[in-house]
């Protein structure tokens, strides 16, 4: 294998412009897969979830998920797109085991949605407009491993074994329109596309869409022309990009690729490549084959879906509020900036702040759990936001408990420790760990008489007007009160003591 | 001008994974030839209104609800399969051949 040589992206962009396409392949989340009856969970024994349509046995008929449909037809809405009043399926057929029927149900010309558009935000606020091309129905493949190579790759296996309880599973592709114009932002567009889209499957509730399980894959086309030009380069097609950082590098290490080998007289060759997570690299594939050598033609077996205009409208009407809309929303109702937004929603937190205001927190303090406790166990842990082991209804309780000044910052943070390791609800951990602030202005007034007693020399300093000094007279308080005090009121009856102002 | 050519039939053959010798390829040539040829008669007659046949049934939006049914076996599934391994098919050499 050769050492790919690259220029830098800055010098990259200096001469040319960047033109993506991006295939987004969505695993729906039907409780059956497209054209049987079979189970589409996770997890189950190899081949345990197939049966002679999925299998491709003479004879079997398929016979189309109404889910499934229904799901494509909303994708379609949501992205903008006209619904097809009649379209078919297609075969695609080539051979390859991870398909036991040697070819592919797929739509080909009549995609059930096409000519749509959506609207991604970039980091800094700007919004850039994706063309959608298509959005169509198809099947997912079985899972294939390689056995006696190196590391289960296919180069140098010996054999391969086949579990086909993913063949058949509804997939959704849906395809952009060449992207022209990002130029230097091309990866951050192509990853920001990626993300949107990935939250509007899951507000559809189509899929959980989730790119670490392979229920939402990328493939990633990019060409380049020079600077000023018009007409698209070749392009390569880098395959199975699963992850958001991973759409982005590869669209940055294909920009330097490409520009290195434009630039040294070379040509593109049209292929598809593989993308490597370790250093972001791409290899070379196979050569792309040509559309028409996969023998496309309508599906026999599957009659034209032709869904009513009376459906499409109804479905309309079911569409969640888009989640860049929602987005920002939330952020103008809860007074914060583009930045923080990204923030909670690269967290996993857009949902639980939601829900936790719902339970009666206020909005800055339902993001500051969340954000700040929450999410530090949570990345300590490894673990995603939403797994864990607190509601959003235990979190707005601790921040009441905190507003009507029964907890304090330190002590509520002992409080979801304590929810965090099954101790049961704020106030059970309250109870059973003693955590209450003291209140007492009897002890409270005792502690802090006792602190200035001791600190006669600070205390001094305080009547003197160095009002900063009592800093460590509060210290001393939380000290012999283990934290169980108030820090402001503490305070209070410090300089009330000194006879200072605050 | 319809028609199809020898290397257009030994592409085919190719991408069916056939096996087909040289005096095959002129023999499959010549009758592909001829049913194409009979076949194009059709869009003769056939006019713009006439759109093109895939189903000879008037049927639209045959749907299953999502309905989980029961699924064959494993051991059944297999049962057909010419190798077998760890419950899965078994397949020769996937790369190689090219």
């Amino acid at each position: 294998m050769t050492v790919t040589e690259l220029v830098s992206y800055e010098d990259a962009l200096a001469s040319y412009d960047p033109v993506m396409g991006l295939e987004v392949h969505v695993e729906l989340g039907t409780k059956t897969k497209m054209f049987c009856g079979c189970s589409t969970e996770l997890g189950a024994d190899p081949n345990s979830q197939t049966c002679p349509t999925c299998l491709g046995m003479p004879g079997a008929l398929p016979v189309v998920n109404a889910v499934g449909v229904e799901s494509a037809i909303k994708i379609g809405l949501a992205l903008n797109c006209e619904i097809a009043e009649w379209c078919r399926f297609a075969r695609k057929n080539y051979f390859y085991p991870d398909m036991p029927k040697n070819f592919q149900t797929s739509q080909y010309d009549e995609p059930i949605a096409f000519n749509g558009y959506l609207d991604v935000q970039l980091e800094d606020g700007e919004v850039f407009r994706v063309e959608i091309e298509r959005a169509h129905m198809e099947e997912d493949t079985g899972k294939s491993t390689h056995v006696g190579g190196a590391t289960g790759r296919i180069h140098g296996a010996s054999h391969s074994l086949l579990d086909y309880n993913r063949a058949g599973i509804p997939l959704i592709e849906i395809v952009t329109k060449p992207i022209e114009g990002a130029g230097e932002r091309a990866p951050e567009v192509a990853k920001a596309y990626v993300a949107e889209l990935r939250e509007l499957i899951k507000a559809l509730g189509v899929s959980e869409a989730r790119m670490e399980m392979g229920q939402m894959r990328c493939d990633v086309n990019l060409s380049l022309r020079p600077n000023g030009t018009e007409k698209f380069g070749t392009r390569s097609e880098t395959k199975n990009v699963n992850s958001l950082r991973s759409v982005e590098r590869a669209v940055r290490y294909e920009v330097m690729r490409h520009a290195a080998v434009l630039s040294s007289g070379g040509t593109i060759v049209q292929e598809t490549r593989h993308f490597h997570e370790e250093d972001g690299s791409t290899t070379a594939g196979r050569i792309k084959e040509e559309a028409e050598d996969y023998r496309y033609f309508p599906e026999p077996d599957l009659v034209p879906v032709a869904p009513s205009r009376e459906w499409v409208e109804e479905l309309r009407g079911t569409l969640p509020e888009l989640p860049r809309v929602r987005r920002n929303r939330l952020r103008e109702e809860w007074g914060i900036s583009e930045h923080d937004m990204q923030s909670i929603l690269n967290a996993g937190a857009v949902d639980l702040i939601v829900a936790t205001v719902e339970a009666g927190a206020d909005s800055a303090a339902a993001r500051k759990w969340w954000m700040g406790e929450l999410a530090r166990r949570a990345n300590e842990g490894g673990t995603e936001l939403a797994a864990m082991p607190i509601t959003p209804a235990q979190v707005a309780r601790v921040a009441a408990l905190v507003a009507d000044g029964s907890l304090n910052d330190k002590l509520a943070r002992q409080v979801i420790e304590g929810v965090l390791a099954g101790e049961g609800d704020p106030d059970a951990v309250v109870e059973k760990r003693g955590l209450k602030v003291v209140s007492d202005e009897g002890a409270l007034g005792a502690a802090v008489d006792e602190a200035i007693a001791a600190n006669a020399a600070i205390a001094d300093k305080i009547r003197g007007g160095k009002v900063a000094a009592a800093g460590a007279l509060v210290g001393a308080v939380m000290k012999t009160t283990r934290g169980q005090a108030d820090a402001a009121r503490v305070r209070e009856l410090i300089l009330q003591k000194l006879g200072v102002e605050g | 001008m319809p028609g199809i050519t020898r290397e257009e039939v030994a592409h085919l053959a190719r991408l069916a994974r056939l096996e087909l010798k040289g005096e095959e390829l002129d023999h499959f040539a010549t009758q592909l030839d001829d049913i194409i040829g009979a076949v194009a008669r059709v869009s003769e007659v056939a006019d713009q209104d006439v759109p093109p046949t895939s189903h000879p049934l008037p049927l639209t939006n045959v749907m299953r609800p999502d309905t989980v049914r029961p699924s064959l076996t494993p051991e059944a599934a297999l049962s057909g399969a010419p190798a077998q391994e760890q419950q899965r098919f078994k397949v020769p050499q996937i790369l190689g051949e090219e």
